[in-house]
């Protein structure tokens, strides 16, 4: 017994324990009781993480009858590194549900639910042979559908949503059998050690590769396989979407590292182009959606799946680099695609759960009847504000230092020691940076829109007037997630070599920490000093500051009643530009992509052509790759299922004739 | 370290006069008289001497943004090989940090525009962003293509190179890159054919919609961040192309050669643009896009190119 087993079995206890609470009758103990307990599991969650991360071995063996080989649970350094994301998103989602939840989201059901899902996605990362892994990952997917389901009773979508949800988990999860039975089939053991015995090149690798994308490809909700994203993610109660969107998703992302990196660190080059066709088609997809989206949830689901995009994009990018032998921005690159990871769950967990305290607040989602929010939720404000930058990957935020490693690794990917290197890498590449930066350039447009709409500006519906600020607590909890954007992006230096530290040693240092604790990718000969930025800006500010200071001193501000707007007090706040106004333009450009329904509708006053009486605009933008990939096969299989529905009519006579039938063929195959 | 500052006071004093140069220049093609090139420091003084008129309801953003817009400008004219290479290493920062620096005033900017809570303001940041967002892809694979001679994303690095091997500023890939990056650099600073800086028409316009709630202090710093940028952004154009007078030195007379050569650049390329704009005619905002993607060709040409030809 290790320390790793010690705290396993602590988590085991306190998962029992939450889940034992969930069952009291009186729901605000309910709530503070349970999800306290889920809290401590995942505090002593992250011990075991870190400790998996230091390469401390060990963990817990359960033996049972089926299947023969005892279930493993033993994290290595990599899977340590996602336990602690699991942890730490677990943490801050259980805190934000122990204060927050009430009516069915407070349910003895969810509130069971909840302790299964976060276990689940604790032990995914720390299961060391197939059968223990699919067995989390069920746990996982179970208990996150029962969580999306607690607010059924209140909504049709959310039905609708889960239906979805769980025809892709299991989806995902057949395909990943799958994957999992043919390496099983010809390595003779489902041990992950084993597993990684069988050739990169051989065609069992080779087909597993393929099942298992497409698996995991659709639990991290890559096009096409995002369809469940956007409907379970702004349909789930707050705490759960962000536990979904922020460490959910990188399960999937796990298992495509676990297939790249830890079973088959040779892939062949034509990997790295797979996962870099779909990690960029997700990213530009992704944050094409998200910002022509009004309803808040959805827009940061979108962002979700631009982001896994990202992430598999880097991977892909490493993947390709490293079969032509450019080792340095290969490193550079799975750095990239960790660092994203790590950003992405922190920025993200504090938006969703940000958009549900504004959710609470107002009861709107939609940002068009939103606005100046601010003023009123000053906190809430402040922490969707700096996520926002990280999601925008501006500076200083992880978000940035992450997106900058990215393309410092693809920028530097076509030349060793000044030579091209082959034509499929300089091609890829600059395609790869392009896509990139389209994405960057977006998911700045989308989240000013976001925030811009959102919370500045005023409020453009009675909801939004009357907001208030939300609990202590839950201010706690946005204010840490905020914090960890700043920080990680500020001193990005220790992060990023305690991430390098996760990967299988190479012969060079990926990244040093250099300067104030910045990042020096010294294989590429770049560096970047976030801090003394910060400093260098901060003296320039001075000057700005200085000279304002004296001039409000001098001349104080005075406050009107009424925004100019070049009509004075007859500009309402009607008249404000909305989120769907914001993104008409994006909606224009990309009209072939986005293929938008308008309908415009002129009422004439009386006979008049020239005299409007009222215009209805109406404009929706549905997801194509729904509408034209997935439709189509419901629909095939809604009408197979109305054929078959003739065979089984309810005639006795009908059933009676297929017995008779029945057993003629049994008699039959039995004389043979 | 303090030739850093150098350049920043020196970048800060040259913009309102590059801007009054442009105008004047402008003026005089079209056979105006003009208000004479000190006319916007008259300009950034009057208004700093004014009273702010806010909007009840108007958030810190619209009193912190104005600022920010200047800030990032001024961080910019810290960063950049200008005046000097080696004052560009003050903070380890490369083109990718500049870019990025970019946004932040961008980003300020397009939030004191929605921030103002009316329909010009939103629809002014609506339109910046749209252009931003389409800009950046141009913007990196240009940054690309200058990155790949010297082997470095860093300015200072590719302008000491280009000051070594000139050979590189009239290969083809650098002839292409710089196209590209001239065409971006023109619609990141809002000038014709994207935007025009002189209208006031709601149908036309981006740059102004979004100041249209400032007033006093705010819109000078936003009036100053965004001539800083230009200045700014011109020095680099400059420099790119014509490498020669920049101090690689902190020796005193070269820092003083170097100031000579960045003004002098700076008001000449102000004064071609100001006889291009008068020539040029805005393009509607739907074509915007068709204008980027032509330089984004180009951009995409020269990495291919230079990746291929070794």
């Amino acid at each position: 017994m290790t320390a790793v087993s010690w705290a396993m079995l602590l988590q085991f206890a306190f998962a029992g324990l939450a889940a034992a609470l969930a069952l009291l009758p009186a729901e605000r103990i309910r709530s503070v009781l349970s999800g306290a307990a889920s809290a401590v599991m995942s505090a002593v969650g992250v011990v075991t993480g870190v400790l998996a991360m230091n390469g401390v071995t060990g963990g817990l063996q359960f033996a049972v009858a089926v299947p023969a080989v005892p279930l493993t649970f033993a994290p290595d350094r990599l899977g340590g590194l996602f336990i602690v994301l699991a942890s730490v998103i677990g943490l801050l989602v259980a805190v934000y549900g122990a204060a927050s939840v009430r009516g069915a989201s407070a349910s003895r059901t969810a509130w069971f639910a909840l302790p299964l899902f976060l276990m689940g996605m604790q032990l995914v990362p720390a299961a060391a042979d197939a059968v223990s892994f699919l067995l989390v990952w069920e746990a996982m997917a179970l208990g996150s559908t029962v969580l999306l389901l607690a607010e059924h009773a209140g909504s049709s979508r959310v039905s609708s949503a889960a239906v979805w949800y769980a025809v892709m988990s299991q989806l995902s999860f057949l395909f990943i059998l799958a994957g999992f039975g043919v390496l099983s089939a010809a390595a003779g053991g489902t041990d992950f050690s084993a597993l990684s015995a069988v050739a990169p090149a051989s065609p069992p690798a080779l087909l597993a590769f393929v099942l298992l994308v497409l698996g995991f490809g659709s639990k991290a909700g890559l096009v096409p396989l995002h369809v469940w994203l956007p409907r379970a993610h702004p349909e789930a109660p707050s705490h759960v979407s962000a536990a979904m969107s922020a460490a959910m998703v990188k399960m999937g992302i796990y298992g495509i590292l676990l297939v790249v990196v830890r079973f088959f660190p040779g892939g062949p080059d034509w990997w790295g182009i797979v996962l870099l066709v779909l990690g960029g088609g997700s990213a530009v997809y992704g944050i094409l959606q998200a910002s022509v989206s009004s309803d808040l949830k959805v827009l940061l689901a979108y962002s979700t799946t631009e982001n896994v995009g990202l992430i598999v994009l880097a991977i892909g990018a490493s993947v390709l680099l490293t079969a032509h032998g450019i080792t340095a921005a290969a490193g550079a690159a799975m750095l990239a695609a960790l660092l994203l990871v790590v950003s992405h769950a922190v920025f993200k967990v504090t938006l969703f759960l940000a958009a549900g305290s504004v959710l609470h607040a107002t009861g709107e989602r939609n940002l068009d009847h939103l606005g100046g929010l601010g003023r009123r939720m000053p906190w809430t404000a402040a922490a969707f504000g700096i996520a926002a930058l990280g999601a925008a990957a501006l500076p200083i935020s992880s978000g940035f230092v992450s997106e900058w490693v990215l393309l410092q690794s693809l920028v530097h990917g076509t030349r060793v020691g000044g030579a091209a290197v082959s034509v499929i890498v300089s091609i890829a590449m600059p395609i790869v940076v392009a896509v990139v930066a389209l994405t960057a350039g977006l998911a700045v447009l989308t989240f000013v829109k976001a925030y811009g709409i959102g919370f500045l500006a005023r409020p453009r519906s009675a909801a939004a007037a009357g907001a208030h600020e939300s609990s202590r607590v839950v201010r706690a909890v946005l204010i840490a997630g905020a914090a960890g954007v700043v920080l990680l992006g500020l001193v990005p230096g220790p992060l990023a070599t305690a991430l390098v530290s996760v990967l299988p040693a190479s012969g060079t240092p990926i990244v040093e920490s250099a300067g104030l604790l910045g990042v020096n990718l010294p294989g590429l000969g770049a560096v970047l000093d976030p801090l003394v930025l910060v400093i260098l800006t901060a003296v320039l500010a001075s000057f700005v500051i200085i000279a304002t200071l004296r001039s409000a001193w001098r001349n104080p501000q005075r406050i009107d009643a009424f925004a100019w707007g070049g009509g004075g007090e007859r500009a309402q706040p009607r008249m404000q530009y909305t989120a769907t106004s914001f993104a008409e333009p994006v909606v224009r450009v990309f009209d072939d992509v986005l293929q938008p329904a308008r309908d415009v509708e002129v009422t004439h006053a009386g006979e008049s052509r020239y005299l409007v009486n009222r215009v209805r605009f109406s404009q929706s933008v549905t997801d194509i790759v729904e509408s034209r990939l997935y439709r189509p096969v419901l629909t095939v299989i809604d009408r197979f299922g109305v054929v078959v529905r003739r065979i089984q009519n309810g005639s006795i006579h009908l059933y009676l004739l297929y017995s008779f039938a029945a057993v003629i063929v049994v008699l039959v195959v039995a004389t043979l | 370290m303090l030739v850093a500052f150098v350049q920043v006071a020196l970048f800060t004093a040259l913009a309102p006069l590059l801007v009054g140069v442009t105008r004047q220049v402008r003026a005089r093609v079209e056979g105006r008289v003009g208000a004479g090139v000190l006319q916007p420091w008259r300009e950034l003084r009057k208004l700093l001497m004014k009273q702010p008129v806010r909007a009840r309801g108007s958030s810190w953003i619209l009193r912190a943004g104005p600022m920010v817009v200047a800030i990032s400008s001024l961080v910019l004219a810290a960063l950049l090989p200008l005046v000097t290479t080696v004052g560009g290493r003050l903070a380890p920062g490369d083109l990718f940090v500049v870019v990025s620096v970019l946004l932040i005033g961008a980003v300020a900017l397009a939030l004191v525009g929605l921030d103002g809570g009316t329909a010009f303001g939103g629809m002014g940041s609506s339109r910046h962003m749209t252009v931003l967002a389409l800009v950046e892809p141009t913007l990196l694979l240009a940054v690309y293509a200058l990155s790949i001679p010297t082997g470095s994303s860093n300015i200072a690095t590719i302008v000491d190179a280009r000051l070594a091997t000139p050979a590189i500023i009239v290969s083809p890939v650098g002839l292409l890159a710089m196209a590209a990056m001239i065409i971006a650099v023109m619609a990141e600073t809002g000038r014709l054919p994207v935007d025009n800086p002189t209208t006031h028409l709601e149908l036309t316009m981006i740059h102004e919609a979004m100041l249209l709630e400032s007033s006093a202090r705010d819109l000078a710093w936003l009036e100053f961040g965004s001539w800083l940028k230009l200045t700014v952004l011109l020095g680099l154009v400059g420099n790119l192309l014509a490498p020669w007078g920049v101090a690689t030195s902190n020796d005193p007379l070269a820092v003083v050669i170097g100031m000579a050569a960045a003004v002098g650049k700076v008001l000449v390329l102000g004064a071609i643009l100001a006889v291009a704009e008068v020539l040029l005619a805005k393009v509607r905002l739907f074509r915007v896009p068709e204008l980027l993607a032509g330089s984004f060709v180009l951009a995409f040409l020269a990495v291919a190119v230079s990746a291929m030809v070794s």
